[in-house]
């Protein structure tokens, strides 16, 4: 099966006054279609910088990034990006701020506004679509951004720390939440976290990159064993803490 | 704006509570009274002044040549209208003073869309910004006279000068301040530059235009009268000129309060405008 997003020998230099900053250097790995990939790392270990990469906003200093084959050459209709926060505009309806990435493509028609109402019902927002984003609790907000993303008919989400602004209990059921809506789409998805649990909760395969220069330390199969896989029920397994704590000892942590 | 969310609270939480606690109803009373009690003695303070200006003035314990008084102030606001000028002078320094307020406002905010747009041209302008803001931009009254001719042009030009470089800045500003991750949004749905001053900078900036048009009417104002000071022939700065020269202290008095309600007005009007907006966006 051919990889949904390849990146190879990918390198990240920072240019700046005081000198030359190396974000991210010779970084290879792939994502398969429908899979579940996530990258953890500590901070300023070029996380976000790579997601930033792949979706195009910025460009590597070294090395390709292939999005079905193709190479990457700037913003892509095939990447949905959800970032750290909602970002739900509050001078727009709901309904309208889920309408902004098809506006901004002009990308509006009969179709893609009933593909939007359909999200929106099947996701429990319906009623909500013309409120306003500060009308709605954290998690739904989130939901929302979600299905702003998923309007445009993304192939790929980019999550990058998608859950940090929630707080933990919260987070849990978003986690869940937002899992259940992705796997039902079909999509394919990339979350950059800091966090090990909520990686190794969602993914299929952990990806773990070592401080600046970020490069790739090592990759984890995570093979849970239960049916019906849920972040929740995935934190429950025996598994789990096994891999936690190889994660753990990979990352290396010294304060 | 806390003021209008509180009143909108209260009033649910008497819809809720549809049999009202004792508690709650004593409590709604001393707010009421209380506002009630505030109004009484904003009036009274009002009436006392008047009424201290009035009897002063007729007891000749200060001298109404100079000070003027409340019942003359009266008399002249009533010469005017039937000589037929009061409005004419009102209407010439109010056009002058919205004209001004519009075109500070309007021109202002292209400028900041265009520094802002080219990073390149906001460095370069950077220092000229800051000389002109800093500039007394009355100094320039001379100037604009002989170029422009004395006349209303001049004066709106007056006002021009001393709104638009705080409104360049201010609204620069105010898109500088928005958080560069909403920006990142727009652009990972492959949004243009304009794209993303028109789905998130201009609406975003909705808080800092109402703040500009706030701080502009103030500023319009002194722009006007200081150019009807220098060069006019009509409206309420050349009578309050005028009625100094000629030592008609009634008609600067008669000139500065109609000035004061006229500018409240102006005021008023902005913030009514910032309400209606409010309501139809949130």
């Amino acid at each position: 099966m051919k990889p949904v997003v390849e990146v190879h020998n990918v390198g990240m230099k920072y240019q700046s006054l005081n000198g030359e900053i190396t974000a991210l250097d010779n970084i290879n790995f792939s994502v398969n279609d429908g899979e579940f990939v996530s990258i953890v790392g500590p901070s300023g270990c070029g996380k976000s910088t790579l997601l930033s990469i792949i979706s195009g906003l910025i460009f590597s200093t070294s090395g390709t990034v292939f999005l079905s084959g193709e190479k990457v050459m700037g913003t892509s209709p095939k990447i949905g990006y959800m970032l750290q926060k909602d970002h739900l505009f509050n001078w727009r309806t709901i309904y309208q701020n889920v309408m902004l990435g098809l506006e901004i493509r002009k990308n509006v028609t009969p179709s893609t506004k009933e593909h939007a109402i359909k999200l929106l019902r099947t996701y429990g927002l319906y009623e909500f679509k013309d409120k306003y984003p500060n009308q709605l609790s954290g998690g739904m907000r989130q939901r929302v951004a979600l299905i702003r993303t998923l309007v445009t008919d993304p192939q790929i989400l980019l999550l990058d720390e998608a859950f940090s602004a929630l707080d933990y209990q919260t987070r849990l059921v978003v986690n869940d939440d937002i899992y259940d809506i992705i796997k039902k789409e079909n999509k394919t998805a990339l979350l950059v976290t800091h966090d090990i649990s909520e990686s190794i909760s969602m993914a299929d395969r952990v990806v773990l990159l070592s401080k600046r220069p970020g490069t790739v330390k090592n990759i984890y199969e995570i093979n849970l064993n239960c049916d019906n896989r849920t972040p929740l029920s995935s934190r429950e397994t025996p598994e789990f803490r096994h891999y936690f704590q190889e994660i753990w000892k990979g990352l290396d942590v010294h304060v | 704006m806390s003021m209008f969310n509180m009143k909108k609270d209260s009033v649910s939480y008497r819809a809720q509570l549809s049999g009202i606690s004792p508690e709650h109803k004593d409590y709604l009373h001393r707010v009421r009274m209380e506002k009630i009690f505030v109004r009484v003695i904003q009036l009274l303070i009002f009436c006392t002044a008047l009424l201290l200006w009035e009897i002063c003035a007729n007891a000749k314990i200060v001298d109404p040549f100079i000070t003027s008084q409340p019942s003359r102030v009266l008399k002249t606001v009533i010469r005017l209208y039937v000589d037929g000028v009061l409005f004419q002078h009102i209407g010439i320094t109010c056009l002058e003073a919205i004209v001004g307020f519009v075109l500070g406002t309007v021109l202002g905010t292209l400028i900041a869309i265009m520094l802002w747009w080219s990073e390149f041209l906001c460095k370069v302008l950077e220092p000229y910004l800051v000389v002109l803001n800093s500039l007394p931009k009355i100094a320039l009254g001379p100037v604009f006279i002989v170029w422009i001719g004395a006349g209303p042009a001049a004066i709106i030009v007056m006002t021009l000068a001393i709104s638009l470089i705080v409104t360049v800045l201010e609204v620069l500003n105010g898109f500088l301040t928005i958080d560069q991750e909403k920006i990142k949004l727009v652009q990972t749905f492959g949004g243009t530059k304009f794209q993303v001053l028109t789905k998130v900078l201009l609406p975003a900036s909705y808080p800092t235009f109402i703040n500009a048009l706030k701080i502009n009417v103030g500023l319009s104002w002194v722009g006007v009268i200081v150019g009807e000071f220098l060069v006019s022939k009509a409206g309420l700065g050349y009578l309050i000129v005028y009625g100094g020269q000629v030592f008609k202290l009634d008609l600067v008095m008669t000139s500065v309060i109609i000035l004061g309600v006229a500018a409240t007005v102006m005021y008023q009007g902005v913030v009514y405008l910032e309400k209606m907006l409010v309501k139809n966006k949130t």
